[in-house]
């Protein structure tokens, strides 16, 4: 118990509270009819709070957030496939932002914008493994369109968060 | 702490959307022909090549016989309209008639692409 600080308590306690916002999301987007008649675009709410773990907690944190989200919802909503496509676009798009945050050029608007892109397009890449077929690569001109636009508007949300939230709540102390 | 959105950023945002766009366009000219015909695979093997002209309903059956999908063919356009999935993205997905569109089942593993008799489609059936 001595390793255990008050710091610690505390971001154990944001943890959960963000895992919980992150279920909730997924599961307000599956009540969402959100369809284009093309496979795989969604909002990705739930970018909503990995870009905000990102920018207030870490990285790590971040990133435990974003795997056990996927697979909770893919236990509780989806099956194995289901969490093999969130699995790679979310891995995906969580290294391209972890590494443009790390360049420390862009703001977290266009930090959303490469995730949302870099998610379609792993999602999309091991959907084409599963299905042995390459031509579902057709959709990744809408794909990358998509990604844009739905990676900024969850960007400028994150960022509206981030600016309220960092200075009401001290993540870190 | 999160940067303002500066130069950096409508450079970084406004290259990424020209190069989507570009890419768009680009597919778009690739692939607009009308297709003749659809292709149905399952597991990337060939299941059956159906013709466009044709008004047709085909079931698409798996391994044992049983009917997972059924494909609707009507004025020179497919589309998925039953599917035993929980999701059903399939059905909702347009009907498709240009050459390379197609239609994913990811549950069943099940692609329908257009096709054209001279012309299997992308170089992509891996094995």
């Amino acid at each position: 118990m001595a390793s255990f600080n008050r710091k610690d308590w505390k971001k154990t306690a944001y943890l959960g509270l963000f895992l919980a916002i992150a279920l909730v999301c997924s599961y307000i987007e599956t009540l969402i009819p959100f369809n284009f008649g093309i496979p795989g675009v969604k909002l990705g709410l739930t970018n909503i709070v990995v870009v905000l773990i990102l920018y207030t907690l870490g990285p790590r944190e971040a990133f435990g957030v974003s795997m056990l989200r996927i697979v909770l919802v893919g236990i509780l909503f989806g099956n194995l496939f289901s969490i093999c496509y969130s699995l790679s676009g979310g891995i995906l798009s969580f290294l391209v932002m972890l590494f443009l945050k790390k360049l420390d050029h862009l703001s977290c608007i266009s930090v959303s914008v490469a995730g949302g892109i870099s998610h379609n397009i792993g999602q999309i890449l091991v959907a084409a493994l599963i299905v042995h077929n390459f031509n579902i690569l057709f959709y990744i001109p809408v794909l990358l369109i998509a990604g844009l636009i739905t990676g900024l508007l969850i960007g400028i949300l994150a960022q509206e968060l981030i600016v309220r939230l960092s200075g009401r709540f001290d993540f870190n102390t | 702490m999160c940067r303002r959105f500066g130069k950096n950023d409508w450079l970084f945002v406004g290259g990424l959307l020209v190069i989507c766009v570009f890419v768009l366009i680009g597919f778009r000219l690739w692939n607009s022909r009308e297709g003749s015909q659809v292709t149905i695979t399952r597991d990337g093997v060939i299941y059956k090549v159906c013709s466009l002209s044709e008004n047709q309903s085909v079931d698409i059956t798996d391994e044992n016989g049983m009917v997972t999908n059924t494909l609707l063919i009507q004025n020179g356009k497919a589309k998925m309209i039953e599917a035993d999935c929980r999701d059903q993205l399939c059905v909702h997905q347009k009907a498709i008639s240009i050459q390379n569109e197609n239609i994913v089942c990811l549950p069943n593993r099940v692609v329908v692409t257009v096709t054209n008799e001279e012309f299997g489609g992308f170089d992509g059936f891996v094995q």
